[in-house]
């Protein structure tokens, strides 16, 4: 079974994706900010990360170029997912290191396709890598 | 929920079959009340019911139209089942542009709905012409239904219909904001052509195609009517050209006209017509 880690500071969000993500036969753990997720992917490395954006202590890009600079951070599935929808922004979390890029609000069917889509960009990345 | 009338059942199975081509499956019968209450409502209707008699008495033909497309399941998604425009893309477009030696190869999406399958087309299309010097595609895509044609000539969708299978980085690169919506690229929007096609009628003039996809429109034909359908499909598609079709669907059993090369899932090569 896959591990996703859900970062988020909404607990509302965490429940939902939880939720999706189980439904998807992921395990799932959760972080409420990036302080705490790096904590987590220190620990143990997830295969993916559902990564919100705007959170406290440390945000999610912020997050994200640390997670990318860990010895095993290149090879995790990361989906932003925000409710920023201006293609500057998205631009952005993408510069930062995010393979996909949920808009909120999200579904189950949207959430399902973003991190097989997530997973399949970032495979054949590594593969061109290697 | 009120029940459909049994003669309005029938008068409405029949309208779709002509119009669409389509049966209304016994398992989908629920649907006639949610997808005809918005028209009836915007159409000022007291009830489907009362909708489904103006229909009948013939005062207003584009009621026909409107009913027969709200009927029609509206499933659509970018680069549904993925695998089918990477092999377009990858493999399809270069056969195709060598066999044509240098002439454009003439792509048609059959029975396009609201426009995602035709944008994931012009965006493969444009991935393999950067790929290849001197490739060039032509796009056509048609539909039965007059207002998702129009959706799709727009080329304007919400937040959740480009995240239905459109990468991230090919909605930023494609599309552009209009307003809470997404819109597709003029450059995308100018590649098209569009078109009102029936396939439960005589094809229009619509010349011939190097690559046809015609993916889960004809899995609700009548069973006489998709293979009418195919056959006039056959029809358009050159000698070498190829039929792409969904998941479970197959062109095989109207006779020789197609083959199924080995191991090519949903693909479907014209054979040439002494042949077949």
């Amino acid at each position: 079974m896959s591990t996703c880690l859900i970062v988020d500071d909404s607990r509302v969000i965490r429940k939902v994706a939880r939720r999706i993500l189980e439904a998807l036969d992921y395990d799932v753990a959760e972080a409420a900010d990036g302080v705490e997720a790096l904590a987590v992917c220190n620990a143990t490395m997830p295969e993916a990360v559902l990564l919100d954006w705007y959170m406290p202590v440390m945000d999610g890009l912020e997050f994200l170029r640390r997670l990318r600079a860990l010895p095993e951070g290149e090879a995790v599935t990361v989906v932003v997912c925000s409710s920023e929808t201006e293609i500057e922004r998205i631009g952005q979390a993408l510069a930062a290191g995010a393979d996909e890029y949920v808009m909120k609000p999200f579904d189950t069917d949207i959430l399902h396709a973003k991190i097989q889509e997530a997973a399949h960009f970032r495979e054949s990345r590594l593969r061109e890598a290697a | 929920m009120s029940v459909v009338r049994r003669d309005h059942l029938l008068f409405l199975t029949e309208l779709l079959a002509e119009r669409a081509g389509q049966t209304l499956a016994p398992d989908r019968l629920f649907v006639i009340e949610s997808r005809l209450s918005p028209l009836a409502r915007r159409e000022g209707f007291a009830s489907v019911a009362a909708l489904v008699e103006a229909i009948k008495g013939g005062a207003e033909p584009r009621l026909a139209q409107a009913a027969a497309e709200a009927l029609v399941d509206p499933e659509s998604s970018f680069f549904r089942d993925r695998a089918p425009f990477a092999q377009f893309r990858d493999l399809i477009l270069p056969a195709m542009a060598r066999a044509r030696s240098g002439k454009p190869v003439r792509v048609w999406s059959a029975g396009c709905g609201t426009g995602q399958e035709a944008y994931s087309l012009a965006i493969a299309a444009e991935h393999a012409e950067t790929r290849t010097p001197g490739m060039s595609v032509e796009l056509t895509a048609t539909d039965f239904a007059e207002a998702a044609l129009e959706k799709a000539r727009a080329g304007l969708y919400t937040h959740f219909e480009v995240q239905r299978g459109l990468p991230i980085r090919q909605l930023v690169e494609h599309f552009e904001r209009a307003d809470d919506l997404w819109r597709a690229s003029p450059r995308l929007r100018t590649r098209l052509r569009w078109g009102r096609v029936n396939h439960a009628a005589e094809l229009p003039e619509i010349g011939r195609f190097d690559v046809v996809f015609c993916r889960y429109m004809l899995k609700d034909f009548e069973p006489g009517r998709r293979i009418a359908a195919l056959q006039s499909l056959a029809r358009c598609i050159t000698p070498g050209g190829v039929l792409i079709m969904g998941e479970g669907e197959s062109p095989l059993d109207i006779g020789a006209a197609f083959r199924q090369p080995t191991g090519a899932r949903g693909l479907f090569q014209r054979v040439a017509a002494e042949a077949a």
